[in-house]
């Protein structure tokens, strides 16, 4: 009867460590739930659960930094990729900006796909001083073009960190807006001037 | 609106639009929870409540038995403390259940109802009521006050909060949003509305205890599915399925990582 | 037939406070649903509260009061025991009519 007790003792030990999958395990288990329990909806198809390259890393760090040798491979890789103005027009309407940082919309299953999407960017950022409502995910947006200049590469910085964050910053939580499709070249173009035009409110 | 007044009127709580002034931040939080404040007395999950106690004592289905021969985990019929206690591993059943996972299976099982049939709406919307709504504020504020004490003993349970935490770590879809994109760190806000940082203590128990909660911005009672099932589709996600294993350990992860926190709901919400 | 109201009347230092929670739709009229058309107008046009079967209250309601509304109220006198009624009728015309007892 004792030896039966401490085998189950030892047996619930053994189950207790042996339950806990390696790493990649555990995320493959995960990863078959994640696909079982969802259903596609309007124009979110089941493929938005497929995860490209700087998705399956940075899910795998957890809450840790990635480590910097792989910080470092997806920048470079996303660097890559970035696509800029074939004009080489870099700025556009800040006006026009403004409506498309205030815009929440885009993407959702509840969205109308063929209404351009919005950027949300006071989701998580401080842009213009008259905006109260604004989120602290991201760094303060306010004086962006005052702090740094009218420079070329200062637009090229700009248009490109908002094109693909994680060209700069692993694992950064922002959207990529221009690799993933959310807005368009145009888009991105008024939100540059909302940074970086004298005139914009985000300067004033 | 013309109120004759015979008495003293002490308050008639519309849900007037709230006129932000330019002040500092600060001020506009400390305004916006005034306003919550005020909404607090008179929640409307109290008429959920009602419905959902009659919906436990109802006989209903083929079987025609009340869910009052359900076990939620503390014995047949015992709903006192048992949402604390959720999720856990149910052994007739073989796997972890949260509160709607459970009550789907006792509708099945014991009063002989057809999974299709229950699960067809689990979210309301004025008229078209969902039971799960009902019971869920009812069941959830008979653990008013209750610590929550979610075990993770068995080996299932473990297994639910492992899944549940690389769940929440997910990133995908266009955004490449997780969870933790928002709920990761501490002292973050979305716009105005503050963020709990649910893998810390203290913020996931203030995050888990007001669910269910009456949303005022739906006008309906909600839950901690549909809470998730918004959340994901806001992430650009496809649409979570109700009762499924990712909701089911994501519960488990978020419910773990509230331990001990006193349940207050159903509370009331914007 | 709508759902019962909650009703919570107490008794204390000569005045009775009530409090009562009713679960009506209150759509204003001016809604649009998702094709674009008018969501009717279905909102409480009138409240009445009795103590004793005296009217306590009467109020004429219009758009601008929320979903589930709730109503709380004072008044001089009654006692424990005492029998509060309240009733709303609505613009089609349905009514509800729920009584509570004093604590």
């Amino acid at each position: 009867m004792n030896q039966r007790i401490l085998m189950a003792a030892a047996a619930a030990l053994v189950a207790g460590c042996a339950a806990t999958p390696a790493g990649e395990d555990a995320s493959a288990q995960a990863l078959q739930i994640m696909k079982s329990s969802f259903q596609e909806r309007g124009q979110a198809k089941l493929d938005r659960l497929d995860q490209d390259e700087a998705q399956k890393l940075c899910s795998a760090a957890g809450a840790d930094a990635v480590p910097k040798d792989v910080a470092e491979r997806i920048e470079k890789a996303n660097l890559a990729q970035i696509r800029y103005p074939a004009d080489g027009k870099l700025l556009g309407d800040w006006r026009e900006g403004e409506k498309i940082a205030q815009s929440g919309v885009g993407k959702q299953f509840s969205d109308d796909p063929k209404r351009p999407a919005g950027g949300n960017c006071y989701a998580c950022h401080q842009l213009s001083k008259a905006e109260i409502s604004f989120g602290t995910i991201g760094p303060s947006l306010h004086n962006f073009g005052k702090l740094r200049g009218p420079s070329e590469a200062t637009r090229r910085y700009a248009y490109g960190k908002i094109y693909n964050a994680q060209a700069f910053t692993a694992c950064s939580n922002m959207p990529r807006f221009g690799h993933n499709g959310i807005l368009t070249e145009e888009q991105l173009k008024h939100l540059v001037a909302l940074l970086l035009d004298p005139a914009s409110p985000v300067n004033r | 609106m013309r109120t004759r007044r015979n008495i003293a009127v002490i308050a008639i709580a519309a849900a007037a639009g709230l006129a932000p002034e330019a002040l500092a931040q600060g001020s506009a939080m400390e305004e916006i929870q005034k306003y919550r404040d005020q909404l607090a007395a008179g929640n409307p999950a109290e008429l959920w409540e009602a419905r959902g106690e009659a919906l436990w004592k109802h006989q209903r289905g083929p079987k025609n038995v009340s869910l009052e021969a359900c076990d939620l985990g503390k014995g047949t019929g015992v709903v006192r403390g048992a949402y604390a206690e959720l999720p856990r591993y149910f052994a007739d059943a073989g796997r972890v259940m949260d509160l709607e996972t459970r009550l789907v299976h006792c509708m099945t099982t014991l009063q002989g109802l057809k999974e299709e049939e229950v699960t067809a709406r689990p979210y309301g919307s004025g008229n078209r009521r969902s039971d799960f709504e009902a019971l869920a504020a009812w069941i959830t504020s008979e653990s008013k006050g209750v610590a929550m004490k979610v075990l993770m003993e068995h080996p299932k349970e473990r297994e639910a909060y492992r899944v549940g935490e690389k769940i929440f770590y997910f990133r995908g879809g266009p955004h490449d949003f997780a969870c933790a994109t928002c709920h990761g760190e501490s002292g973050k806000r979305i716009r105005l509305q503050d963020l709990p940082n649910l893998t810390e203590r203290k913020d996931a128990q203030r995050g888990y205890i007001t669910w269910p909660a009456y949303r005022v911005s739906q006008g309906e009672l909600r839950t901690m599915q549909w809470r998730l099932y918004d959340c994901f589709r806001q992430q650009r996600f496809p649409e979570l399925k109700f009762g499924s294993e990712a909701s089911i350990a994501l519960i488990s992860f978020l419910a773990k990582n509230a331990q001990d926190g006193v349940y207050a709901g159903p509370a009331i919400k914007r | 037939m709508a759902d019962p109201m909650r009703i919570r009347a107490a008794f204390r230092d000569g005045v009775t406070n009530v409090k009562i929670l009713m679960s009506h739709e209150m759509e204003t009229g001016q809604r649009k649903d998702a094709s674009g058309n008018l969501v009717p107008a279905h909102f409480i046009q009138s409240v009445t509260a009795t103590h004793q079967g005296k009217v306590v209250l009467s109020a004429q309601w219009g758009p601008a009061v929320a979903k589930n509304p709730f109503l709380e109220f004072s008044f001089k006198g009654g006692q424990k025991g005492d029998k509060i009624s309240v009733n709303w009728v609505d613009n089609k015309g349905e009514s509800r009519t729920d009584e509570a007892t004093v604590n």
